[in-house]
């Protein structure tokens, strides 16, 4: 008996009980769709992050107060202490210390409600400098960002995110309207464009930005402090130039060795690698949980084939008493063990693709398909079949044929 | 005549933990090709075993077994698989039919495990069908059959393959009065048709219909008589 028999002789088997057989992939199915999806979120999670901080631009370096020791562990501390200050900023603008930062933004930030007319808005406030707009990477959609000397003077003006435009102004331009924050009347000069970093939205497309000075006297502040400054490097060549120069300014300026630290820089790089490998651990856990599940559906895959040999052992022994070796018997019901398997797992990836199409939009999430993966699950999904197929087959070629016809 | 069958010195011993039981005890017969012989004994008689080591269903503790002159009593499973389906064509007292397959492909199955490409089976499948009179039920499931057509369906199975032997057991013990003649009749065709047939059974009408009988008692042939019909139908 030959494959192609073989294989004709297993397919009516499995469609003679097409019930237990759906059944019995159903375990491979929702394992192999849950491993698909499980690593389409991970991938599509991390493509968010990347494409987000890829957003902020190649050359940036982003410097917090607090220190972390790696892109791994984040030391207590990080983002919240207030160790940086304006000046800090300005020492990095010259050019003679830092001669390969190209612009500097220093930024604060903090919450605060924003009223035109009837519309409240809680949104964050960025105070920062006229470099922010060129150093972030955005662009306007309408009106203009701040001038210098709007910044020097603490102006009433704020450039609104494309989101907090149209919460606060449903109709009509915003440009020239007055939004009211803390009492306080600002002039709406611009709306930014959308980052476009993800289709979701973030905190990107919903903020308000005014000069870092008027931001100071908004919340009352009269510390110096920044919660982050942006340094765009001439270009990416200099970028670690940039870092090193920032580096030696800061501890310098901090009087604090490398090891204390109380600010940390980091580059696009670091910061897609931290993001990365928080979402890592969670796409390995998950996986792991969907593959034990997998796992499951194969031990299925045996269960039944075991309880098929049990029951067709009639039908074992009559084709062993025609001439069927055991040889031909084992690999019938490997076969058919198998084809469950590559069955349930073709489903799997059916529904794990058409699950990456229906999802994101109602979960708010990306689904990456990696081809890689379903690819792999397709061969997992066979070698579950055949793996556990081996013992129920070995079974089905032992039965003796009298014991077999003898059963009733 | 050739001797078909040769059995020399045949004993079965089964084991039950401690406890030895012989169910064949020195069994020595030949059968010659084209001979009708029906085995007969009552139950625990060791018909059955003699029966699967005739079938080559199991291997003989001791003696020697040649069937068409090769010597089947210490072969290989899967050595002893290829003979069964070459050689021998059963008949059970079960039918034994695939109910998910219609009768054509029920026939045909040993010419699968023969490795006979796919046009020829059907062919020769509907032939053996027609040989036993339901050509016009190829494509019927045995469900759909009645127990004397289902019994025939399986006499065409045991015949596509040209066996040298038919092993029949207990062939009409599953059906009516008028099937059983309608079976035994097809029996008596076949082996006017010159193919050996051995038959076994614990009915004395039945076994009547043979022209040789081997009656087993306790393990043993205690006669070997040819009957009435010895003859008459060759």
């Amino acid at each position: 008996m030959n494959w192609l028999e073989t294989f004709r002789s297993a397919g009516e088997a499995v469609r003679a009980h097409r019930m237990r057989s759906i059944l019995t992939m159903l375990g491979i199915v929702i394992g192999i769709a849950s491993v698909i999806l499980t690593v389409g979120f991970g991938q599509g999670a991390q493509k968010q992050v990347k494409d987000e901080i890829s957003a902020l631009g190649s050359n940036l370096l982003i410097i917090a107060p607090g220190s972390s020791t790696d892109s791994g562990g984040m030391r207590g501390g990080f983002g919240s202490a207030q160790t940086l200050t304006t000046e800090d900023a300005a020492a990095i603008a010259d050019s003679d210390v830092v001669p390969d930062a190209a612009k500097v933004a220093p930024t604060t930030s903090s919450s605060a409600s924003l009223t035109a007319g009837e519309t409240n808005w809680t949104t964050s406030v960025v105070g920062t400098t006229t470099s922010w707009i060129d150093v972030r990477t955005r662009d306007l959609a309408a009106g203009r960002f701040f001038t210098d000397a709007e910044v020097t003077r603490g102006a009433d003006v704020v450039v609104l995110g494309p989101d907090t435009a149209n919460e606060l102004f449903a109709r009509g331009s915003p440009v020239g309207q007055t939004v009211s924050v803390g009492g306080r009347q600002l002039t709406v000069i611009g709306v930014l464009d959308s980052s476009g970093a993800s289709s979701s939205g973030t905190s990107e497309d919903d903020e308000a930005v005014v000069p870092i000075s008027t931001a100071k006297s908004l919340t009352g502040s009269t510390s110096t402090s920044v919660s982050t400054i942006y340094v765009e490097a001439a270009s990416a060549d200099t970028l670690s130039a940039a870092y090193q120069e920032i580096d030696n300014l800061l501890l310098t300026r901090h009087a604090v060795s490398s090891d204390d630290a109380d600010f940390t820089i980091s580059t696009q790089d670091s910061l897609v690698e931290t993001a990365n490998s928080t979402n890592e651990t969670l796409t390995v856990l998950l996986t792991g949980i969907a593959a034990i599940s997998l796992l499951v559906g194969g031990v299925g895959v045996m269960n039944i084939m075991l309880v098929s040999v049990t029951e067709r052992i009639r039908e074992i022994g009559l084709r062993k008493a025609l001439g069927a070796t055991p040889t031909v018997i084992g690999r019938q019901f490997l076969v058919e063990a198998s084809m469950l398997g590559l069955a349930g797992g073709l489903v799997g990836v059916l529904i794990g693709v058409v699950g990456s199409w229906v999802l994101p939009p109602l979960i708010d999430q990306p689904v990456t398909l990696s081809v890689l993966a379903t690819a792999g699950a397709i061969a997992t999904s066979l070698a579950l079949g055949v793996g556990f197929g081996v013992y129920p087959a070995g079974r089905a070629a032992r039965l003796t044929p009298i014991d077999a016809l003898r059963s009733e | 005549m050739s001797a078909i069958i040769e059995l020399d010195g045949i004993r079965k011993t089964y084991r039950s933990g401690s406890i030895e039981f012989e169910a064949l005890c020195g069994v020595d017969t030949t059968v010659n090709t084209g001979e009708y012989v029906a085995v007969v004994g009552p139950s625990g008689s060791g018909k059955s075993t003699l029966m699967n080591i005739l079938g080559c269903l199991d291997n003989p503790t001791e003696g020697h077994y040649l069937l068409a002159g090769e010597d089947v009593s210490a072969m290989t499973e899967a050595h002893l698989a290829e003979v069964r389906n070459r050689r021998i064509g059963f008949v059970f007292q079960q039918f034994n039919l695939l109910a998910s397959l219609p009768a054509w492909r029920n026939v045909e199955l040993p010419l699968v495990y023969a490795g006979v490409p796919r046009s020829e089976r059907r062919e020769r499948a509907v032939a053996a069908l027609e040989r036993v009179g339901l050509g016009d039920r190829t494509e019927n499931r045995p469900g759909e059959l009645s127990g004397g057509q289902q019994q025939r369906v399986a006499v065409a199975r045991a015949l596509v393959t040209e066996p040298a032997m038919i092993l029949a057991d207990e062939p009409t013990g599953n059906l009516d009065s008028r099937s059983t003649a309608d079976v035994l009749e097809l029996l008596d065709e076949l082996h006017a048709s010159g193919r050996t047939i051995v038959l076994i059974t614990h009915e004395h009408e039945v076994a009547a219909r043979a022209e040789r009988n081997l009656v087993i008692r306790d393990g043993q042939i205690v006669s070997d008589n040819p009957t009435a019909r010895a003859g008459a139908l060759v």
